[in-house]
């Protein structure tokens, strides 16, 4: 039976079981160590407004199936958006031609780090109404009326509504004996206002809700109080444009974990991928600073700071029960007490590292993409205890910036020196907030960033960000991924004035 | 709409029916819920590797087809357009009920426009001929120099304590376009990438050769090894420099990615809305404003040579100077900035009259030209007293959209040129700049040469640009990373 790609007719286990039969039993027949066959039905929801006016809306189903294969020390994978029985054992015979074309241009042989056969595991992430449910005159009903409210104050020239929706349904089936049947729901709705400076230049102000691992009761305010946030952004975007322009120099920063959240994503999450601390990224998102060499000893951070890699905390957008590789969703220590303490694994890297079993970090981001070693959710602890509120924090710094949400952000390629900008930075003087600046930018080493962290917040200061968006790979991938963490305070960091960098 | 010609059958690789019979069934299967239609097939074939440490690692052999069905239906107060799309074995009647119903769910669209006829889209019988032809396809064999020449490089890399790392990769687009106007139009597009990385084996030095192409002809292995070779020796010598204003020669590489970043911020709505760097203080844009006085031009064509691409618009989702409306549009040559005088913006047609101008859409292709100039990367070098010389950029992301300011990183390679020689290797840094003031700075243009961008390459495969030398780049602070 062919594949037919229609939105309400997700993956039925019992129609892939012909396709699954004839890709693993192809596989074995051919000698392959290691085949796996994965059939995905991709559905997304793209809705755009303009000043509340419907801009752009698209509608997408991908679906397809792809097969990876290691055969005497050789690696190969083919896809197609063909289905049934005979395209997927064709798919094995193409998948082990790859590998042995390949594998004629020499080099070393893969292998793939030992896994136990799972079972059969079906899963679906925590999520009520799914967003492909929701009819588009809804969508764009409420992103309509979310874009008035802020067109009806004063300070606001423009707004741009977006909502993005994932409904991802994975099959997978290996020669181990694991069949994993997954269901992913996500959001990410964004609501952006502008001012306009009639003597030129322009102001914005974004909401910082994050995406989420969640439906669409998430847009109705479950896990976010959209109200609040919508209410507070125009006279957030008035202070700005009448904000003075920032003093370059060194601050004290506290920074909310609606901004930190991307600042650990690329010094953190990205640094300690062991694919790229060992090289394999080399040619395109880069390396690492923090080699495999410095395992329990680089000093990475202050002693407060311990992260987690995961694939299990609820609502994260890189959680799963059973990773692209067949190995389950687990939690593991990254950095602990400020050294550095683990890396994300897929199965090669592990098995190449000698540091195997994998800890499940493998995703491919399509049907016809090879899984690569993808982020978990890597997350920075908050305070034991009851720990400081971000108004503690505030209160123990005299002349600093408190900053909000997430804007500009840029890295190099060994995770060293990276520049972020905000949304919103507030002075912050003698323990208080004595109201914006802008054209802020803090620019910082990572080991210095993370060495000058005095102090972390407590729980109720924690909050999962994340994005959507996550590059890697060539042809190149993109994956979601959820980044934890409370307030925190950072001495002395270095902070530019963005007009005048522009040579204004 | 009846069937012009005899179906080619069903694709050999995929069983699939063809393209043509797609676009025909979903233009028949649209029904009184759609006035006008649009469908849009894609095709793609696809072989690439990976390489690092000296060794293949992952690769992929693919197929896919989406396809793209656009209903326009007239609501109250306006036509209105749903889209949806889907991969694969697809059901054209529920494709084409889909679209429909986001149609008829939908507000009237403020890009609405008729849509193009057949006679102003492409009438030739060229043009019909190539609607009929099947898919083009590739296969890993397009590969197979590379693959071959991999082995003795790897070789090579060991003995000298260098290691490799690369990507080459090797993709056939078909896209087909049926209305239900009667257009009828195709486009095949080749296109290829070859990526090498050489580092030395302590990691310290680091360089970067890249092409762009259509077939595998035109590039090898050995041609970039032979660049990484000269580029590692003159990382025997480091010296480090400080953070600060340098004279900088951008090779077409590191222009490539800059001028590609302009190129995005060239919507006609945004700027005329005051959001970009294009925006004329107190409304209206910068159109007609000399931007540089050195007289560049920034064009794209469909036809230009060796970067050819698609002749007409294929939009599956509607944007702010991008409209579904103007589906088979053809793309004519357009000049961006003529004379370092900024000339036009993109627009639908919609946008364009609305703002009295003329539609300008978003073409596959990008070329920065200063006429009559003709010096190398190598003259340029030799004309320099001091200053750097840089291999690409990296990160690249905007931090002020109102003065375009971006910041990103410079990356494997910056070499030290002094008295009209490189003498050494310089550490990495982050910089902060806005290409449309570095078009203002450039003391020096080189000859326009084919170049792939390290960083959005990978999106925007085909530009030609020259090198340019600015006297006072602005290198925020220095980047340990090698």
């Amino acid at each position: 039976m062919p594949l037919v790609a229609t939105p309400h007719r997700p993956l039925d286990v019992d129609q892939l079981a012909g396709a699954r039969d004839a890709a693993l039993s192809r596989a074995q027949a051919h000698g392959c160590a290691h085949g796996e066959l994965r059939v995905e039905h991709l559905r997304s929801q793209q809705v755009r407004l303009r000043d509340a006016r419907l801009e752009g809306a698209a509608e997408d189903v991908e679906l397809g199936m792809g097969v990876r294969v290691v055969i005497d020390g050789a690696l190969g994978f083919a896809a197609t958006v063909a289905g049934g029985p005979e395209q997927a054992a064709a798919l094995v015979d193409e998948a082990v031609l790859v590998a042995r074309s390949i594998a004629g241009a020499g080099g070393r042989p893969v292998e793939l780090a030992d896994e136990p056969g799972h079972g059969v595991v079906t899963w679906a992430s925590e999520y009520d109404i799914d967003p492909a449910d929701i009819p588009l005159s809804d969508k764009v009903g409420l992103l309509a009326e979310w874009s008035g409210r802020l067109l009806a104050a004063g300070s606001v020239d423009h707004v741009t509504a977006h909502v993005l929706a994932v409904t991802e349904d994975k099959f997978y089936a290996d020669l181990a004996g694991t069949q994993a049947t997954q269901r992913r729901v996500r959001v990410h709705p964004t609501v952006e206002a502008f001012a306009v400076d009639p003597d030129g230049g322009f102001e914005t102000m974004r909401t910082v809700a994050p995406p989420a691992g969640r439906g669409w009761e998430y847009l109705q305010g479950q896990g976010w109080d959209w109200d609040a946030e919508l209410e507070s952004i125009p006279e957030l975007l008035a202070e700005k444009v009448r904000a003075p322009s920032i003093v370059a120099g060194e601050y004290d920063l506290v920074v909310d974990p609606t901004n930190l959240w991307l600042t650990i994503h690329e010094s953190i999450g990205h640094a300690t991928e062991l694919d790229r601390a060992m090289g394999y990224e080399a040619a395109y998102a880069g390396t690492s600073f923090a080699t495999l060499d410095q395992l329990g000893s680089l000093r990475y951070g202050s002693e407060v700071m311990n992260v987690t890699g995961d694939r299990t905390t609820p609502h994260g957008l890189a959680t799963v029960a059973i990773d692209d590789e067949g190995v389950p969703g687990q939690s593991f220590d990254l950095i602990r007490h400020g050294v550095l303490a683990g890396y994300q694994l897929d199965r090669s890297i592990a098995s190449t590292s000698g540091l195997g079993p994998s800890n499940g970090c493998a995703f491919a981001d399509s049907p016809l993409h090879v899984p690569i070693q993808r982020m978990a959710n890597v997350s920075l602890q908050p305070a034991e205890g009851e720990g400081p509120t971000t108004g503690a924090l505030i209160g123990d710094v005299d002349r600093g910036l408190y900053i909000v949400g997430d804007k500009s952000w840029s890295i190099d390629m060994q995770r060293y020196n990276f520049q972020f900008t905000g949304q919103r930075f507030f002075r912050i003087e003698g323990g208080r907030l004595v109201g914006q600046v802008r054209d802020v930018a803090y620019q910082a080493t990572t080991t210095e960033f993370w060495g000058s962290m005095e102090a972390v917040g407590g729980r109720s200061t924690y909050l999962l960000g994340g994005a959507f968006n996550c590059g890697k790979g060539q042809p190149g991938q993109v994956a979601p991924v959820s980044h934890g963490c409370p307030s925190v305070l950072v001495r002395d960091v270095r902070v530019l004035n963005a007009r005048e960098e522009s040579g204004r | 709409m009846s069937r012009r010609s005899a179906s080619p059958g069903p694709d050999p690789a995929t069983g699939l029916p063809p393209a043509q019979d797609v676009v025909e069934g979903a233009l028949a299967a649209a029904g009184p819920g759609s006035d006008q239609c649009v469908v849009i097939v894609e095709e793609t074939s696809e072989v690439e590797v990976r390489l690092a440490n000296n060794t293949t690692t992952t690769n992929g052999s693919r197929r896919d087809r989406r396809v793209t069905v656009i209903s326009m239906r007239q609501v109250d107060g306006g036509m209105a357009a749903g889209v949806a799309r889907r991969g694969g074995d697809v059901d054209v009647a529920e494709l084409v009920r889909a679209a429909e119903q986001d149609a008829a769910g939908s507000p009237p669209a403020d890009d609405a426009w008729p849509l193009p006829t057949p006679a102003e889209a492409d009438p030739s019988p060229a043009s019909a001929a190539r609607f009929h032809r099947p898919r083009a396809s590739t296969e890993l064999s397009v590969l197979t120099g590379v693959l071959a020449d991999l082995s003795a490089a790897f070789t090579r890399a060991r003995r000298s304590d260098h290691v490799l790392a690369g990507f080459a990769e090797h993709r056939q687009t078909t896209e087909y376009l049926g209305t239900s106007t009667g257009v009828r139009l195709a486009h095949a597009q080749p296109q290829g990438a070859l990526h090498l990385v050489a580092r030395s084996a302590d990691g310290i030095n680091s360089t970067w050769a890249g092409a762009g192409t259509t077939d595998f002809a035109d590039v090898s292995v050995e041609e970039l090894e032979s660049r990484l070779r000269e580029r590692l020796a003159w990382s025997a010598r480091r010296i480090e420099r400080p953070a600060g204003r340098y004279e900088v020669l951008l090779p077409p590489e590191a222009v490539s990615d800059l001028m590609v970043g302009l190129a995005y911020e060239l919507s006609g709505r945004n700027a005329e809305d005051g959001r970009t760097v294009f925006s004329f203080p107190g409304g209206g844009t910068r159109v007609g404003e000399q931007l540089s006085p050195v007289p560049f031009e920034l064009r794209s064509d469909p036809g230009l040579e060796g970067l050819e691409c698609s002749p007409f618009l294929a939009a599956t989702a509607s944007s702010a100077d991008t409209s579904v409306f103007d589906n088979g549009l053809p793309l004519d040559p357009t000049g961006w900035i003529t004379g370092g005088r900024l000339e036009r913006l993109r627009y639908h047609r919609a946008g364009a009259d609305r703002s009295g101008t003329d539609p300008a859409g978003f073409i596959g292709n990008l070329s920065l030209e200063v006429p009559g100039a003709s010096g190398t990367l190598e003259e340029m070098v030799a004309r320099t007293e001091r200053g750097l010389l840089l291999t690409c950029l990296w990160y690249i992301r905007e931090v002020d959209p109102a003065t375009m300011l971006l910041t990103g990183l410079t990356r494997d390679g910056v070499y030290v040129v002094e008295d009209g020689a490189v003498v050494g290797a310089a550490n990495n840094f982050r910089f902060n700049e806005s290409p449309v003031d570095l078009l203002a700075r450039a003391s020096e243009v080189g000859s326009t040469v084919r170049a792939l961008g390290r960083e959005f390459g990978e999106y925007f495969n085909r530009t030609s640009m020259p090198a340019v030398r600015v006297p006072d780049f602005n290198m925020s602070s220095v980047s340990q990373a090698s």
